[in-house]
């Protein structure tokens, strides 16, 4: 002991530990070799908005296109140098309606299901096969929706009402497509309210319905909240779906007027959605010269612009709840 | 001294309940017949009889796990909704087995209400806390009349007549645990059954819970659960002492705590089995 | 029955429940829809995958030949070629590659030196002559000509079949009637064709293999790396907030973006270099496999992330006080002691990640597939095409026969899937138990 506070300079006999920390170069480049790993994210998201802005910069730039056009206008034919975008926006819309018309309702009544009155044993065979569906690859439920929801939907409403690309079909698709999800955040959030309110309605002679319903599924709400919102901008952010089933063509519109008539919002036409539109026009070899290469980053951009805010929303929701129940 | 006593008292006793507890001299408004609780293979509660009388405050006391509360949800079936759950032997209500299979287990506990260890108020305001069970029961007269007579009752309405649409939430530990009485009293029920229900409470709030049981007590039963036995002593008619899911003693709290007859609750009164 | 002695209720408790068994029955048959939904789902592909085809030939095989023709040495088969094709396909034929290796079938040799001798000769002038089978392909596929001229699903081929084969041969009187299964081995080893009935897969399996295997290879150890880093090292600074706020956004940035990145960035701004060209090979610009390779790893490096700090939260704190109690450095105690601890959960959390890569096809469209490709992938240079763009390719053809195709396809991939999210699942839970 004695010893050791006379001769203070360590590893000089190699007995005294060597506490200099000159190892600590290699755990340095660790460190910062992991960073990097991280700091990639940060790069994709940057190269993104510089590649969309950069793009649709150009775009807006060329002579053709003006920005008010662009939001105003209700035809998109490239090759007339007509770009509004509502037409593709419009079928977006559809698609994701139908999409959410499917899946909120059914996927929250899973949910209400499966943490409110299944058992465990049955919650453990179906949640698996919910699993699977939302693992099936989306070009299958485009094969699907075409093979066999078209068809459907055709001898449904006749031949004749029925186009043989149309949205609704894309659309009822992608709700099942979307229906795990959904179901998957919603139950998350009902089996994440305290027993003790269950309980307490019990105890005030409530049935289950009544407790499932009125008292877990309001408290549930804002995560259920999150998972519609989540689900919308899986919705519109789809493409295989649509641009297998949906239509290969814009479904412009001559006047605003014929866009919010009747058929503006016709389930059963045929019409691209922004997806629908990027997947076709990338498609072979485009031009990277051409307007029609730069017109695709600006719909990517709204596309962008659409899907973030959408999940910001969806994430303040949760992060909020968990708040909430910690 | 202590193992004279032993001697004298094996611990192996039947239960003792007293002549005057059985049969007593009110009307009983429940009673318990052999009750046995089985979780899976555990059994919980291991044939329990207690009869339990009319505007009076019965106490159960005993240590952690010894099926005290378990007994409690037995009374108004709450122990239904747990899964892996068995119950055995009957509770009679008005002289009916709320067991029976015909009895449906919601109407049971509108008439038998209950008030849980941690107040959870519904994340809704006061007033629908209070109306909600009252609303969802048919009640036919006036709702507001009847939020604030419950919220009366449960000593809380000079705190919260002015705020009655802000959160549940938003109260103190104790008012939340009154506003659940409140509630609970909305229902009109014959019965109360509150599970340790000051556990979490500071000791003024404590106090104004117990202040609050014994004015209940004239219209009420109360059959509460209880680990603090001072708590017992002061608001109690009865006691009944369980012990790893039996019954050791049941008297009048009077007795129980001064005169005992059984070494065991004397031993748990006095401290020393912890 | 417990009597409602309280005059001031009504609890209509019947009515109630009633209600509330209505609705029982509502969740779970929303529950049930779902199910029966995916089992449909499977039903058309099955349906589609298998059944009846009506096969005519331009010329029956025993007009051409008293044996089969598979038995036939390779002189016999391109004399047959002689007899029936036109000399300028036979000369384009050869041009491409030759039938012999010693003689020319169908070019006269004066003419063969001068074409080999300009200044981009045809492959035919260098490359290997044809095999026996291959020659035998090309008989049926320029003499006999058989065609699909008509394919019926699987359950209307099982209720009707024999209904069929009487139509078919009022309708068709030289036409025979098979029962085929689109998903054969051929189907697995033969490159994609223009002909329905002799495509195959071989081309998109292999480079779906390709761009999966550079996925895992680039977005494993960076994602890992990334996940390590969140977890061990990073105090709660900013940066460590941006990066982890900025990846839980990029899981949910839809795929196509993903896919337009890829183009700009990869396919044209690092053109020269995806190319293979600044090694003076591969192909004449950058949509090749390692571009989609690496729009891949982006897409997929979110989830990896996510996946693997889940899997290093759940490893407990007394393991890396153990390892700091014994003088381990920081690097030493995550190496030896957190990554093998929660390696089972990454490499789950990997392998969800990858099937959802396998499925993914938006992004490679723009990044740019090839629609129709018959060579096999080569290298990181090649053109590439994928499951999930032939499938959506066939779906998008008028043609019967390719959705046949297609739906066998696709169950191919589910296959590949079905066994990549076993795998996870099972070691999930070997893991788990174990602890």
């Amino acid at each position: 002991m004695s010893q050791i506070s006379q001769k203070n300079t360590p590893g000089q006999d190699g007995l005294l530990p060597d506490l200099s920390g000159r190892s600590s170069v290699f755990e340095r480049v660790i460190g910062i070799v992991l960073l990097l790993c991280g700091v990639i994210s940060i790069l994709t998201t940057i190269s993104i908005v510089v590649v969309l802005v950069r793009e649709a910069y150009l775009f807006f730039g060329a002579p053709e296109v003006t920005v008010r056009e662009f939001f105003t206008g209700t035809t998109w034919q490239p090759a007339i140098g007509k770009f509004g975008i509502w037409p593709l926006v419009n079928a977006t819309l559809l698609t994701s309606f139908a999409a959410m018309v499917v899946a909120l309702p059914l996927g929250i009544s899973a949910a209400i299901y499966l943490s409110e009155y299944a058992s465990d044993r049955t919650r453990s065979i179906i949640k698996p096969i919910l699993e699977v569906l939302a693992g099936v690859p989306t070009v299958v439920y485009g094969y699907f929706a075409l093979t066999f929801m078209t068809p459907l939907l055709r001898t449904i409403f006749g031949k004749g009402n029925v186009d043989i690309f149309n949205t609704g079909s894309a659309g009822i698709v992608m709700g099942f497509m979307i229906l795990p999800m959904i179901s998957s955040i919603s139950e998350d959030a009902l089996r994440a309210v305290p027993d003790s309110l269950r309980s307490a309605a019990y105890g005030l002679g409530a049935t289950k319905f009544e407790t499932a319903v009125r008292v877990v599924v309001p408290a549930a709400l804002s995560g259920i909240m999150a998972a519609f919102i989540l689900g919308l901008s899986r919705a519109v952010g789809e493409t295989m779906i649509v641009a297998v089933a949906a239509g290969a063509g814009p479904n412009n519109f001559d006047s605003w007027g014929e866009a919010f008539s009747a058929e503006g919002f016709n389930f059963f036409k045929a019409a691209e959605t922004m997806t629908g539109h990027i997947a076709r026009i990338s498609q072979g070899d485009i031009s990277y010269a051409s307007l029609d290469y730069s017109s695709i980053f600006s719909i990517g951009l709204m596309l962008f612009v659409i899907t973030l805010i959408l999940n910001i929303i969806s994430r303040s929701i949760v992060n909020r709840l968990r708040e909430q129940y910690e | 001294m202590v193992a004279n006593k032993t001697a004298e008292r094996p611990l192996t006793a039947k239960p003792v309940v007293s002549e005057r507890a059985s049969s007593g001299t009110g009307n009983l408004a429940l009673d318990a017949r052999d009750v046995h609780v089985f979780y899976g293979d555990f059994e919980a509660v291991k044939g329990i009889s207690l009869p339990v009388h009319e505007k009076e405050i019965t106490a159960l006391i005993g240590p952690s796990g010894c099926g005290k509360s378990t007994l409690l949800r037995c009374f108004n079936r709450m122990n239904d909704v747990v899964s892996g759950v068995r119950i055995e032997g009957q509770i009679l209500y008005k002289g009916q087995d709320i067991y029976a299979s015909q009895v449906d287990p919601v109407a049971v506990r509108r008439r038998i209400g209950m008030v849980f260890q941690k107040a959870n108020p519904f994340p809704k305001s006061i007033y629908k806390n209070v109306a909600w069970g009252a609303k969802i029961n048919g009640f036919k007269g006036d709702m507001d009349a009847l939020v604030e007579k419950s919220l009366r009752q449960a000593a809380l309405w000079d705190e919260v007549k002015d705020k009655l649409h802000q959160s549940g939430l938003s109260l103190s530990g104790g008012q939340q645990q009154r506003l659940c009485i409140a509630r609970t009293l909305a229902i009109e029920p014959d019965v109360i059954l509150m599970d340790e229900p000051a556990s979490a409470l500071d000791p003024i709030a404590t106090s104004k819970i117990e202040e609050l049981m014994l004015e209940l007590k004239e219209n009420y039963t109360i059959v509460v659960v209880t680990h603090n036995m001072q708590q017992a002593a002061r608001v109690s008619d009865r006691t009944a002492l369980l012990w790893l899911g039996e019954l050791v003693e049941y008297n009048d709290t009077q007795t129980i705590f001064t005169n005992p007859s059984q070494q065991k609750t004397e031993d748990y009164i006095t401290g020393r089995h912890g | 029955m417990i009597p409602e002695t309280n005059t001031n209720f009504n609890p209509r408790l019947a009515a109630r429940q009633r209600l509330g068994n209505i609705w029982q029955g509502v969740f779970l048959s929303s529950t049930i829809i779902a199910l029966i939904f995916l089992i449909v789902l499977m039903l058309n592909i099955i349906n589609s995958a298998f059944g009846l085809v009506v096969l005519e030939n331009s010329i029956a095989p025993s007009e051409l030949s008293e044996q089969p023709l598979e038995s036939l040495d390779k002189a016999a088969l391109v004399d047959i070629l002689i007899d029936n094709i036109s000399r300028n396909a036979g000369r384009k034929l050869e041009r491409d590659q030759r039938f012999f290796a010693d003689s020319l079938a169908f070019e006269g040799q004066d003419k063969w030196d001068e074409v080999c001798l300009r200044d981009e000769p045809p492959s035919g002038c260098s490359g290997a002559a044809r095999s026996t089978s291959d020659v035998l392909v090309l008989v049926y596929e320029r003499v006999v000509e058989q065609q699909v001229i008509e394919t019926y699903p699987l359950w209307q081929s099982l209720t009707q079949g024999n209904e069929i084969r009487a139509q078919v041969a009022e309708e068709f009187p030289t036409a025979t009637v098979e029962f085929w299964s689109w998903l054969d081995r051929n189907f697995i080893t033969s490159p994609m064709s223009s002909d329905a009935s002799l495509a195959g897969v071989r081309t998109a399996i292999l480079g779906s293999l390709w761009v999966i295997v550079l996925t895992i290879i680039i977005a494993f150890p960076i994602g890992v790396g990334a996940a390590i880093y969140l977890q061990e090292y990073a105090t709660d600074s900013v940066l460590s907030r941006i990066i982890q706020t900025n990846i839980d956004n990029l899981a949910g940035v839809p795929s196509i973006l993903y896919g337009m990145l890829g183009l700009a960035i990869f396919a044209r701004t690092l053109g020269y270099f995806t190319s293979g060209q600044f090694l003076g090979v591969g192909a004449e610009n950058g949509r090749t496999i390692i571009s989609a390779a690496l729009t891949m790893s982006l897409l997929i490096l979110p989830l990896i992330i996510i996946n693997a700090q889940e899997a290093l939260r759940a490893v407990p704190n007394s393991l890396r006080n153990a390892a700091y109690g014994v003088g381990a450095t920081r690097w030493q105690m995550i190496w030896s002691h957190v990554l093998p601890y929660a390696m089972p959960g990454i490499l789950t959390g990997t392998i969800l990640a990858v099937s959802r890569a396998i499925g993914e096809t938006a992004p490679l469209l723009v990044v740019g597939a090839a629609t129709f490709l018959t060579s096999d992938p080569t290298g990181l240079f090649s053109k590439f095409t994928v499951m999930p763009i032939q499938i959506f390719n066939w779906t998008s053809r008028p043609q019967a026969e390719f959705r046949n195709i297609a739906a066998a396809a696709i169950l191919v991939l589910l296959i590949i899937l079905l066994t990549l999210n076993t795998t996870a699942v099972l070691l999930r839970n070997r893991f788990s138990s174990r602890r």
